[in-house]
């Protein structure tokens, strides 16, 4: 047994069975049991094991508890098995099981897929009350507000409504495949269940290892019943006093292939202070983004336990839902783009590290932003041009701050004028900063990411001089045209593995860019005066930085892949590609200085 | 119209206590009116209306014999402090936006009293903000900006340029942009006390008078009683009383002071500017943060 254990991944865990209504359960327990008990509850078709990776990263806070649901895993099966699997059943279980793990203290419930859909059920009847502290929900809606959302869009169906019950509709098949008599299990038993790993693997990205386990033909036979003796029965006739009793947190993958994000649009009327979270991510989340649940679900269940029952779990920003909790690193972030990206992520309440070599801009941009909601910020120091320099940032971030979620290479400088008046040094320094500097730092904390293998996202700052021509910029020109092709080759390399990448061309933006801006060719003080003077017209065209940040939050939150923010920067890119000829005449304008 | 510039050639070479009649004026109604800012602060409380407290503003200070208006008492709450969304004048004045717990707010009245004007600009929040205390900190880096540059006779504009240059780096915008011609400062004057004194979309018609003659006059001369981002603002600063208002934003967060810097024509440069009064609310904040 304990060989099958080592390689399940749940090892050092402590085991028992509860004995309820004619069936035994396997339950396991991690951590210590002075501490809050976090109860996990496992999907269809799976077995406790799911959870093995978020069990561990739970167990040093927490007492985790994990028990295989009856006829799945090393519990044993109901006879007969028609009848055996019902919501009223499995809330028995449930409490059985709290009863014997946690006998004086309510639990926190987590649950996926069906391990959710009962745990819906658990929150919402009478008799569990006082039992269940909080309910965190990934994939698995109550199939009470399931059938309520059904029938209020089948009763009422508008375009929209109708498109959104086809969708889900579509979504379902198979589990109207799972009501046929006798096919599942054959094919569970069968052919299904010995490619199950390899689908799982191709379709859902769902790493190879462990899992599943060798009980899942077995799991998935007899769960075939919780579909046929709860999901008629309940959406046909769902109960209308199915509100929450505990706070909800519910984790929407948005690249789900059963369940639409839409079905949970009226869940904050069923669950009051509902606290929401999305992740891009397929299916099977316990899988393939176990750090990032651990960080939610010890988040939610501390701030229950202990927090200031008036504070608000999420932080007030737009998509804090996405970026709360997570890590992102910004370059060029003491001022302009940088800092407002940093802010932006802040109130997103996103933990963020700022990187610039300003050492004074950099500082006051981490207080600022630990002042609108970043849970933590730090300043860095550091030339991203310089290579010994990143990777030492790139060292201290893994040791101390973790993995980046997502990464910001915005630093950049500007050069201007001819290209017979830019000498190697001018080409040198621009080239330095904006194209090393994003080699760099994709080099390094990509790298990190694809190692971690749970996704992320990286946004290259580009610019409009990417696809504008333009006689006084070649230098500049050519370092961000070499960025957006950068991303957009990182982009297809990375897709495989979850992980994002973003060019995005700002344009002309009011920040300080053009105050330090080269102007090649000129006197020292020509130079100061055309910096002046394009400051001031940038100053005049006003585009704040601050609009460019919210491109920034939702091309991440949108994975988008080339991004023009302002009016001229969308104009040039559009006419790039239907008139191209246009941009090259407008390239010969020379600017007036 | 009695021109105040003649009034403040100089202090009377006494020293801060050297004030002459016309600047004791200024000074006694800017106090009148901060203090009519500190009562009304005093008593907004969770659910009052901005029209609410422009009333209670407006109430004060005709209780306290204010008739006349350099303009009526504005009051904005939570993110129309940093004037988000503003696209036209219209939307400075008080709206139905009520006060919540931890919001911040900005008073802002000019009253005329006895003929002397005040243009004040208080900021505070109900109960907690640690944003909006921040921004009232830094923003004594302004107001000790504002009057050294003044000091060292730099064009307006280029000065306008530093404050905003040093929001930037503080990490802020500058929101004093959003006021009509995007004014940091403007030339407030003495008022003929009229017995009808009407208000022109909150302006006192009196008080409009004097701008546009004071405007009518510079432009003649090549300056301008609006201190202003823009050419017309290219001259140094010219003597008289100036309303400088630096308004700093952040994330839907706005935070001003405003208060009279007087301009005068004195070669010493202790003399040649300073602010009409160092006892005010926001200066004695940053002297208690100081000293703790």
């Amino acid at each position: 047994m304990s060989g099958q254990q080592g390689q399940t991944g749940l090892e050092g865990a402590r085991e028992r069975w509860v004995r309820t209504g004619g069936v035994e359960l396997c339950v396991a327990e991690l951590g210590d049991t002075a501490r809050p008990t976090v109860v996990l509850l496992h999907g269809y078709p799976d077995s406790k094991e799911v959870w093995s990776q978020v069990a561990r990263g739970l167990a040093d806070r927490f007492h985790v508890v994990l028990y295989d649901i009856r006829g799945c895993g090393r519990s044993s099966a109901p006879k007969p098995l028609r009848g055996g699997f019902t919501l009223e059943k499995l809330t028995d279980d449930f409490l059985a099981v709290v009863d014997a793990v946690s006998p004086d203290r309510p639990v926190h419930v987590v649950g996926h897929d069906w391990g959710s859909v009962q745990a819906w059920e658990f929150a919402t009847v009478r008799r569990t009350e006082g039992r269940i502290a909080s309910f965190t929900s990934m994939s698995g809606p109550s199939l009470d507000h399931f059938g309520h959302w059904i029938k209020k869009r089948a009763s009422r169906p508008t375009p929209r409504r109708a498109a959104q019950l086809l969708n889900q509709g579509a979504k379902s098949w198979y589990v109207y495949m799972l009501h046929t008599p006798v096919l599942p299990e054959l094919a569970w038993k069968g052919p299904l269940g010995k490619r199950w790993p390899k689908i799982l693997e191709r379709v859902e990205k769902v790493p190879q290892g462990a899992y599943p386990t060798p009980s899942l033909p077995t799991d998935a036979a007899h769960g075939a019943w919780l579909y046929r003796d709860n999901v008629r029965s309940r959406l046909r006739r769902p109960r209308a006093d199915a509100y929450a009793h505990c706070p909800v947190q519910l984790i929407t993958p948005t690249g789900d292939a059963f369940l639409s994000q839409r079905l949970y649009d009226d869940l904050d009327h069923w669950a009051p202070r509902l606290v929401r979270r999305t992740l891009p991510a397929k299916h099977w989340v316990p899988r393939t983004r176990p750090d990032q649940l651990v960080a939610w679900i010890s988040e939610f269940v501390t701030s229950k336990e202990e927090g200031d029952p008036a504070k608000e779990v999420v932080a007030s920003g737009p998509y804090a839902d996405r970026f709360g909790g997570q890590l992102v690193l910004i370059t060029g972030a003491a001022s302009g783009i940088g800092r407002a990206t940093a802010f932006a992520f802040a109130e997103a309440g996103a933990r963020v590290i700022a990187v610039d070599r300003d050492a004074e801009g950099v500082a006051r941009t981490a207080d600022l932003a630990r002042l609108v909601g970043a849970p933590q910020a730090w300043a860095e120091t550091v030339d991203v041009s310089d290579e010994a320099a990143m990777e030492k940032l790139a060292d201290k971030v893994a040791a101390e701050y973790g993995t980046v979620d997502v990464l910001i290479n915005n630093a950049g400088i500007a050069v201007s004028g001819p290209f017979l008046s830019t000498t190697t040094e001018d080409w040198k320094k621009v080239l330095d900063v904006n194209l090393w500097g994003v080699v760099h730092g994709c080099r390094l904390f990509g790298k990190q990411m694809a190692e971690r293998g749970q996704g992320g996202h990286i946004v290259n700052t580009s610019s409009g001089a990417a696809f504008q021509p333009s006689r006084v910029l070649s230098a500049y020109g050519a370092s961000k045209a070499a960025v957006l092709m950068l991303s957009e080759c990182l982009r297809a390399e990375l897709a495989g593995q979850g992980i994002g990448v973003t060019a995005v061309c700002p344009g002309i933006v009011n920040t300080n860019i053009t105050s330090t801006a080269r102007f090649t060719g000129v006197s020292a003080d020509e130079e100061k005066r055309r910096q002046a003077k394009v400051s001031r017209v940038y100053g005049l065209r006003n585009y704040p930085p601050e609009k460019v940040a919210a491109a920034i939050l939702r091309a991440v939150a949108r994975n988008e892949a080339v991004v023009p923010v302002t009016p001229e920067s969308r104009g040039a890119y559009l006419m790039s590609r239907f008139a191209p000829r246009a941009l090259r005449a407008l390239a010969r304008v020379e600017p007036p200085m | 119209m009695t021109s105040a510039t003649g009034a403040v050639t100089a202090r009377g070479g006494g020293g801060a206590r050297g004030l002459t009649a016309e600047l004791r004026g200024f000074k006694e109604v800017q106090r009148l009116a901060y203090a009519c800012a500190e009562a009304v602060a005093a008593q907004l409380r969770p659910g009052v209306t901005e029209r609410e407290a422009a009333r209670m503003q407006r109430r004060w200070l005709r209780e306290r014999g204010v008739r006349d208006w350099f303009h009526l008492p504005f009051a904005w709450f939570g993110d129309r402090t940093a004037f988000t969304n503003f696209r036209i004048p219209l939307q400075f004045f008080p709206t139905d936006r009520r006060l919540e717990p931890g919001m911040a707010f900005i008073l802002d009245m000019a009253p005329v009293h006895q003929g002397f004007t005040a243009d004040i600009g208080y900021s505070g929040c109900l109960g907690l903000n640690p944003v909006h205390d921040r921004l009232l900190a830094d923003l004594e880096a302004h107001r000790e900006l504002i009057l050294r540059e003044v000091r060292e006779r730099r064009p307006l504009r280029e000065i306008y340029e530093d404050v905003e240059r040093l929001m930037v780096r503080q990490g802020y915008v500058n929101r004093h942009r959003a006021y009509p011609f995007g004014v940091i400062a403007h030339k407030v004057d003495r008022v003929r006390p009229r017995r009808w004194s009407p208000t022109l979309f909150g302006f006192g018609t009196q008080s409009l008078k004097g701008l546009a003659s004071d405007a009518l006059h510079g432009h003649r001369d090549g300056w301008s009683p609006l201190w202003s981002p823009y050419k017309f603002s290219d001259h140094p600063p010219r003597p008289g009383l100036w309303a400088v208002e630096p308004h700093l934003g952040f994330r839907g967060t706005g935070a001003k002071f405003e208060e009279i810097l007087v301009v005068t024509d004195s070669a010493d440069p202790e003399e040649s500017a300073f602010w009409l009064d160092d006892d005010l609310p926001h200066v004695r904040r940053w002297q208690e943060e100081g000293a703790a």
